[in-house]
């Protein structure tokens, strides 16, 4: 698998997608900055990592879905590239439009960090295969803009296509239908608040991440 | 030739700063406020002749998210 990972002024959690990537796939991915053009020839998988990209200017990842290396990596999400948004990267993935809705402030106004438990919707994903549906796992959550919203027809139409792929077991920031992650029509696009990577080996205090990225090494390679 | 931009959260939309913004308010002693929406003013320097169709081209493209935003733009022509 040769993965990219996009690096945005301000990305702050590139270096935690990458020591996971490499962990799971045993290659180093490519560090690529927002100002490039092309990705490396190859590219077959795509990660936005969380951070504060242009400090939140504007609206949270509202520069960074601007930025040159962004025409780049909509055209291979096109072409069925796998491209996962962590986090800011999730943000950023709204704000092009990959994935409707919008990441707006918490409904509590704080920001909140700590381990959330999350269900596992479906299995049927590029990035779920690994998990069973219906599965509880815990991922760290670290954001301030993570209230999901996006009107009743788009929310419908996400559930009905099963393309919810993790819901908050508990209230965590007031996103609607407690949504933490959703896919795109095709499937090979995922957004989520919650950070897998943090959660991959034993000294992270769980595992539960560790099979996201498994399951794409599965299938991607 | 400059122009404001307002951007505003659409109707419906939560908006949680405008309630904590109330809430302030009524903390202070503030009764009869109904209600708080909190947006955002944008001010543009622009060559003269810009046109309309550009500044909506540009609020559509960046200065609001249209999921959840309304733009409203004033033309300052003499400022």
């Amino acid at each position: 698998m040769k993965s990219a990972v996009i690096v945005f002024p301000g990305s702050n959690c590139d270096r935690d997608v990458a020591v996971a990537l490499e962990q799971v796939t045993g290659r180093k991915p490519e560090m690529v900055w927002h100002k490039e053009s092309d990705l490396p020839a190859g590219t077959d998988f795509i990660a936005l990592p969380g951070g504060f990209s242009y400090g939140d200017y504007l609206r949270s990842g509202a520069m960074a879905a601007r930025s040159p290396i962004m025409r780049a990596v909509k055209d291979a999400a096109g072409r069925g590239v796998p491209l996962i948004g962590i986090c800011n990267g999730f943000q950023v993935l709204t704000e092009t439009g990959l994935l409707p809705g919008a990441l707006m402030r918490n409904a509590g106004l704080s920001f909140v960090c700590r381990p959330v438990s999350l269900r596992v919707e479906s299995s049927q994903s590029l990035f779920t295969a690994q998990y069973d549906s219906g599965e509880t796992v815990v991922f760290p959550v670290a954001h301030h803009d993570g209230n999901y919203q996006a009107d009743d027809a788009t929310l419908d139409r996400l559930e009905g296509q099963g393309r919810v792929a993790f819901r908050y077991l508990d209230e965590v920031n007031g996103s609607a239908r407690r949504i933490a992650g959703i896919l795109n029509d095709a499937g090979n696009v995922l957004g989520l608040m919650p950070h897998p990577e943090r959660v991959v080996e034993p000294a992270h205090g769980g595992t539960d991440g560790r099979r996201l990225f498994e399951g794409l090494l599965e299938t991607v390679s | 030739m400059k122009a404001r931009v307002f951007v505003t959260l659409k109707s419906g939309v939560l908006d949680p700063q405008g309630k904590a913004i109330h809430h302030a308010l009524e903390g202070l002693g503030f009764s009869g406020v109904n209600d708080v929406r909190a947006g955002k003013l944008i001010e543009l320097d622009l060559a003269d002749g810009t046109s309309e169709t550009d500044i909506e081209d540009m609020c559509r493209k960046l200065l609001a998210n249209t999921v959840i935003e309304n733009f409203r733009i004033e033309r300052l022509e003499d400022a």
